[in-house]
């Protein structure tokens, strides 16, 4: 049995008078790699800043890491990336790494590592400005690593990524997953699903689906994690 | 808090800083420029203009600088997502604010050095009390600056708004601040104003040692406190969590 990097139960964000997100009740295991997949503006990024507790929420709890979320114990465990790339533009790849790490406390060595993992080593002293939106994101991607996080939490990474470092950066998800990390990537590309080891189906902040890939093939009869899709929909319709 | 992490914040800055030629330039000239046109305009007129009007001025331009280049870059940080990401690390909100306050405390305190040193040295700027001091109370002010800087960016969303910022917080204290009409000689509802400004306080300091050996502490002591106050402010505007 797994154990859960995060446990939500009854979780209800409200943003602007609307409710965005409801009555959520889902886990995130350590060692794998669970895939939130829904439409754009379907809550994805809400789930997922409730969990890394900058989002105030209205109902429910969300535990991480056995700690309530945003506990200040969780600077340490928890590596964020946000959907668009946080992360200096008038600075290098290596000069904007080496200030997250200082200020995370871990040693140099852990930037030019992660530098390699995004696959930047060609790149590291270029201005962040001056690279393109995939090659921005992954310098985003890289300062998540840094600390080594119990709990990865990334805001659709791959998006606008070419399809071969596409493929590369999944396997980097699997292999920080069996090294023990909980992942917890969203996406609103449904045919990233079959990468992932669960799957949190989402629409109009409600979870359609919390399975393996392969069982909601199963229990749907679809072909594709698409149709799956389409049937839980008229399912709930 | 810690130094190790403000240390950071403050490298940071200063390198974002020296990677932009243009702005690290102005900051380090235009406040010397400044001083020297107003040197020329009183260069064929009888009296002592120069030395009466620019210790108000070199009181001025620090504050003015480091209030517009703190509130825009600070609302880059809170716009680009990295305010965000640095307050899910274990970042101090205190840690952020003092990062900005020494990095910006040092860019001012070399501004200043240069334009000190150019009105004493080239420019006959006539100084009774000591030229330090000056340096001295011209930092404390980009200091306020900065603080007052750091907690305005909290109110705007976008840079058009954080440049309004200037004129209506800084403007106000330049017309209030003694530099047209004495101060005691305002209407006394605007006299009352002018005592809680704070750049009243750093004008009559840069003053009071342009004229005499007399201690500013006191003056300077107000500036200092209504930037610790701002800094105090500034913190509250942090928010881990938003709605
Ligand atoms: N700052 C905000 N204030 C009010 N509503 C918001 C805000 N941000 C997002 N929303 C709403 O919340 C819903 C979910 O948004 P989001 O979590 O960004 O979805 P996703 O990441 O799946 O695209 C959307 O309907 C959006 O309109
Ligand atoms: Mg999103």
């Amino acid at each position: 049995m797994m154990k859960n990097a995060v446990v939500a139960r009854r979780l209800c964000v409200t943003r602007g008078g609307n409710p965005v997100l409801r009555d959520l009740d889902f886990e995130v295991a350590a060692g794998s790699v669970t895939g939130l997949l829904g439409p754009s503006g379907c809550g994805k990024t809400t789930l997922m800043r409730a969990v890394i507790g900058t989002q105030r929420i209205t109902g429910g709890t969300v535990e991480v890491l056995d700690e309530r979320a945003a506990a200040p114990a969780l600077r340490h465990r928890v590596g964020y990336v946000s959907q668009a790339p946080s992360v200096y533009d008038d600075l290098t790849v290596r000069e904007n790494l080496r200030f997250f790490a200082r200020v995370l406390g871990v040693p140099r060595e852990r930037v030019d590592a992660c530098v390699a993992t995004v696959a930047l080593g060609d790149h590291a002293d270029r201005v962040v400005a001056r690279l393109s939106g995939g090659q921005r994101s992954r310098v985003s991607l890289a300062v998540a690593l840094l600390g080594e996080p119990d709990l990865l939490v990334l805001d659709e990474p791959t998006v606008g990524l070419d399809p071969v470092l596409r493929v590369e950066l999944w396997s980097t998800f699997h292999r920080l997953a069996e090294a023990g990390a909980a992942v917890l990537v969203s996406s609103h590309v449904m045919d990233e699903a079959a990468r992932c080891d669960r799957l949190l189906l989402m629409r109009e902040g409600t979870l359609l689906a919390d399975d393996a890939p392969a069982a909601l093939l199963r229990r749907t009869g679809a072909p594709d994690v698409e149709h799956a899709f389409l049937s839980l929909v008229g399912a709930g319709a | 808090m810690s130094p190790r992490i403000t240390a950071a914040v403050a490298l940071r800055v200063l390198t974002q800083l020296r990677r932009d030629h243009r702005t690290a330039a102005m900051l380090l000239v235009l406040p010397t420029l400044l001083m020297s046109l107003l040197w020329w305009m009183f260069v064929d007129l009888p009296g002592a203009g120069f030395s009466a009007l620019g210790p108000a001025l070199l009181a001025l331009v620090p504050f003015i600088v480091m209030f517009l280049v703190t509130s825009v870059t600070t609302l880059r940080e809170r716009t680009s997502g990295t305010l965000e990401r640095l307050l899910v690390m274990p970042m101090g909100k205190l840690d952020f604010l003092l990062g900005y306050l020494v990095a910006f405390g040092l860019v001012a305190a070399l501004q200043s050095a240069v334009a000190v040193g150019t009105c004493v040295w080239l420019l006959d700027l006539r100084v009774v009390g000591s030229a330090w001091l000056l340096l001295l109370v011209a930092v404390v002010d980009a200091v306020l600056g900065t603080a007052l800087g750091l907690l305005v960016s909290a109110f705007a969303r976008t840079e058009f708004q954080a440049v309004q910022f200037m004129p209506a917080v800084v403007i106000p204290q330049i017309l209030l601040c003694g530099l047209f009409v004495a101060r005691d000689q305002l209407p006394r509802a605007l006299e009352v104003v002018s005592d809680v400004l704070p750049l009243s306080y750093a004008v009559d300091a840069m003053q009071a040692v342009a004229t005499s050996t007399d201690p500013v502490w006191g003056d300077v002591g107000v500036v200092a406190a209504y930037a610790v106050a701002a800094v105090a402010l500034g913190a509250l505007t942090l928010r881990r969590q938003t709605a």
